[in-house]
């Protein structure tokens, strides 16, 4: 016989009330990655031997601009999901755990928002001139 | 007494991870997380390529010139070679998670099929690099 209650049971995520997110966002970034990956790669081969100006234009038209901002964004909350799992199996002390679990998430953003405003400054400043 | 004295000597313990035969799918495993972590450096040599060209012609040739380096190459080889692996294993996970490619033969297959695939994506990149886009000249 089963303590527990009938929304508890149809609801279905146990004791916790969670667990599931980390994983569903892990797959749902990595699907949006899959063209996006497919897509940089074949940016960045067309700008092989570039030099500024050549990369400026390109990430200047918009379609280029905002792929590489989808890229960005979906690359980095990829990154610190998977991160994260590898610093949960190997790191067994709690204490440096959480340390280095909160580093990781500054890691993201940083990352993250350095590239965006990098990426905003040029297909904004180069529009405008 | 006897029995006490077998009791505390050296107990067997299971096999340390260099004792197995490394089949596919264990290397593709590790391999994954391996290059998933060469990603996160990646993603420095990424802004730092856009930071650069956000600031101006000098920075840009700063990146170029490094990236252009013998060690530079190197890095983005192991980069590119990382991203096509990640992106075609994780294709190959993705599948799995739908229900496909479980049985043994065919995911030792798609291992092989994947580290093949990455290889000749990078190398194929950095001979049009070489070749026709002149990166060494």
């Amino acid at each position: 016989m089963s303590v527990r209650t009938p929304l508890g049971r149809v609801e279905g995520l146990g004791a916790a009330h969670r667990g599931t997110e980390h994983f569903i966002s892990q797959r749902v970034t990595a699907v949006a990655l899959v063209p996006l990956a497919i897509w940089f790669l074949v940016a960045a081969l067309s700008l092989i031997g570039a030099d500024r100006n050549d990369a400026v234009a390109f990430l200047s038209e918009p379609v280029n601009a905002v792929l590489m901002a989808l890229f960005i964004v979906a690359a980095v909350m990829h990154m610190a999901l998977g991160l994260q799992m590898v610093i949960e199996d190997y790191i067994s002390g709690e204490g440096g755990k959480v340390v280095l679990l909160v580093l990781n998430k500054f890691f993201a953003w940083v990352v993250g928002a350095a590239a965006i405003f990098a990426l905003l400054k040029i297909a904004l400043s180069h529009s405008l001139s | 007494m006897a029995e006490q004295a077998k009791a505390t000597r050296a107990r067997p313990l299971s096999p340390h991870l260099q004792i197995y035969r490394w089949p596919v799918t264990m290397a593709t495993s590790i391999t994954h997380r391996v290059t998933g972590v060469a990603l996160a450096v990646g993603t420095l040599v990424v802004a730092w390529w856009l930071i650069a060209a956000a600031s101006g012609a000098d920075a840009y040739d700063t990146f170029s010139t490094y990236a252009r380096s013998p060690l530079g190459l190197l890095i983005l080889f192991g980069f590119v070679w990382s991203l096509s692996f990640h992106l075609l294993n994780g294709i190959r996970h993705l599948a799995w998670d739908s229900g496909f490619g479980f049985k043994v033969k065919t995911a030792e297959r798609t291992g092989v099929l994947v580290y093949a695939l990455s290889l000749i994506a990078a190398v194929g990149i950095f001979a049009y690099a070489f070749a026709a886009k002149g990166v060494l000249a």
